[in-house]
């Protein structure tokens, strides 16, 4: 099950640079969240500030308080349990290239001593399931590597290696920017049945995707939240001048 | 078409041809000279190369016949303790500069003494290794020569698996780490297992280079000629027979290191082609 996220005053710098400044939000639990805004204004630091890999950066810093339920993730946990808690979807698909397609799914789980034959092969396949990929693939599981996917299907092979874990939350950083439209389909059809079962952020340039798949949206500019709302009021009726302009296309 | 064009369209292949056949011309040339060797030592050795060069020792001066099994064994025996000591430390040392000393002082001072002891020459890692291992024990030893070949095989495992790890791309490491594998095991599981092929490839020019080295083995495994697998007595090796046949004033002796140089070039060429078969299978289908 999802849980809620709750972000108080976030700052976050790469060297000098100040990318995120004075973010404070609510993510609903069980809910989908897009992020929109136009390149470089902090929507990748933010979501990654969610799950402590920007801290992975040698020159990235954070400041400020991120809940996840009522645990405060960067005070009461150490980034690698808040990392199995949270998983995250990249830009580009990044399957591990020498695993077959079974061992990328099974890696979290494997590569945390989980050995469970039976349970891994229940787990992979619901995985797979889940990230609508399992009729594609249940034949060459074993036989084919993860990268001889089409990109399509690698990014829903990252999706299904993320949702093996058990996270509960999922943060996609722009996941279908590198994919075809039918692809592009797929992974929101998917966003749409998972976020029954988890907390899903998604950082999307997209604004029709926004609209389609997410109920809560925020608009980034410059490293500051402007407009923080529900999808509907944001893209009818935006309360900021400058998410008007940006929606009805005036920059960006 | 206007003409200008016409002429430019030719130009283009003219210069495509002659680029292309360059190309050709320069492949040759690399490979020209380990023909020719390889041609010439068939030529000279191949007649030498019997069944008893392989399990006989040398036969004393005078006598026809024997073989050079004394110095196939040491080389064997030298070759396993040298990987055995370069291997390891040149990979966890890749690995320290790559992964996790990156950009710290002492990693600049490993990867710069890395570079220096891989222009040391081998004769004065011979003397080095005589007044380390053979003076104290007072004898010579398999053992000091092992580990003469060894920490020559360091610096170019070392740096090559530098190279290699660096490879990997930012994608997949993030990938591990987004998953919560703590960075360690992600830097061992994902990271040395994709740059794996690079590395064994850098392990397997180390290895091939310290074969054919005698001058560390003078004054270490000195030679040996009776068969030996001892580490604590004098070993025989393949180039040190070959160095010392070749010198000498006996026509058998110099077809014997003929033969010698064909063994010894063909064996390492074996090595090689079995690590790569053996680490290339159980590769999936598209992997890169």
């Amino acid at each position: 099950m999802g849980v809620g996220i709750e972000v108080r005053n976030l700052n976050a710098w790469y060297g000098s640079n100040h990318t995120l400044q004075d973010i404070n939000l609510k993510i609903p639990a069980n809910h989908a969240t897009a992020l929109i805004g136009p390149s470089g204004c902090g929507k990748s630091t933010f979501v990654r500030c969610l799950n402590r890999m920007h801290e992975t950066n040698p020159i990235g810093r954070v400041t400020g308080t991120v809940l996840m339920g009522d645990l405060d993730i960067y005070k009461d946990a150490n980034p690698v349990q808040i990392r199995r808690r949270v998983g995250m979807v990249f830009q580009r698909p990044n399957p591990f290239p020498t695993m077959s397609i079974y061992d990328n799914v099974a890696a979290g789980l494997k590569l945390n001593g989980y050995t469970n034959r039976r349970a891994l092969d229940e787990i992979v396949e619901r995985s797979l399931k889940n990230s609508a990929l399992w009729d594609e693939v249940k034949d060459d599981l074993k036989k084919k590597s993860g990268a001889s996917l089409s990109g399509g299907q690698q990014q829903r092979l990252c999706i299904a290696r993320a949702l093996a874990v058990d996270p509960e939350v999922l943060l996609m950083d722009e996941p279908a920017s590198a994919l075809d439209p039918v692809s592009t389909a797929k992974i929101e059809d998917l966003i749409f049945q998972l976020k029954s079962q988890y907390t899903i952020v998604i950082v999307t340039h997209n604004m029709q995707q926004a609209a389609r798949v997410a109920e809560m949206t925020g608009f980034f500019l410059n490293g500051r939240m402007v407009e923080f709302d529900s999808t509907h009021k944001i893209f009818t009726n935006p309360s900021d001048k400058r998410t008007e302009d940006y929606i009805t296309g005036r920059f960006g | 078409m206007p003409s200008e064009y016409k002429l430019r369209t030719r130009w283009r292949a003219v210069t495509d041809r002659a680029v292309t056949g360059l190309a050709i011309l320069a492949t040759l040339l690399v490979v020209a000279p380990l023909v020719a060797i390889f041609a010439y030592l068939i030529y000279k050795g191949a007649r030498s190369v019997n069944l008893a060069f392989f399990t006989q020792v040398p036969a004393p001066v005078g006598e026809p016949g024997g073989g050079m099994a004394n110095a196939i064994v040491g080389s064997g025996v030298l070759l396993a303790v040298a990987s055995a000591i370069g291997v390891p430390i040149g990979i966890g040392g890749g690995i320290y500069l790559a992964e996790f000393g990156r950009g710290t002082k002492l990693a600049n001072a490993v990867r710069f003494t890395a570079d220096v002891l891989n222009g040391v020459p081998s004769i004065v890692m011979g003397l080095a290794m005589y007044s380390l291992i053979v003076l104290p024990q007072r004898h010579f030893s398999a053992l000091s020569g092992g580990v003469a070949l060894g920490i020559m095989m360091i610096p170019t495992v070392c740096r090559t698996s530098e190279e290699m790890l660096l490879m990997v791309p930012l994608a997949v490491r993030e990938a591990a780490l987004g998953l919560g594998v703590a960075n360690w095991r992600s830097v061992l599981s994902i990271t040395v297992k994709t740059a794996s092929p690079g590395i064994i490839t850098g392990c397997m020019l180390a290895f091939a280079r310290v074969a054919g080295e005698t001058a560390p083995l003078i004054f270490t495994a000195f030679g040996n000629p009776y068969t030996s697998t001892k580490l604590s007595q004098p070993i025989e090796a393949l180039p040190l027979q070959i160095y010392v046949y070749a010198l000498s004033p006996y026509d058998d002796w110099h077809r014997l290191a003929w033969a010698g140089s064909l063994v010894l070039i063909v064996l390492i060429v074996l090595a090689v082609s079995l690590v790569r078969y053996v680490t290339s299978r159980g590769v999936l289908k598209g992997a890169s």
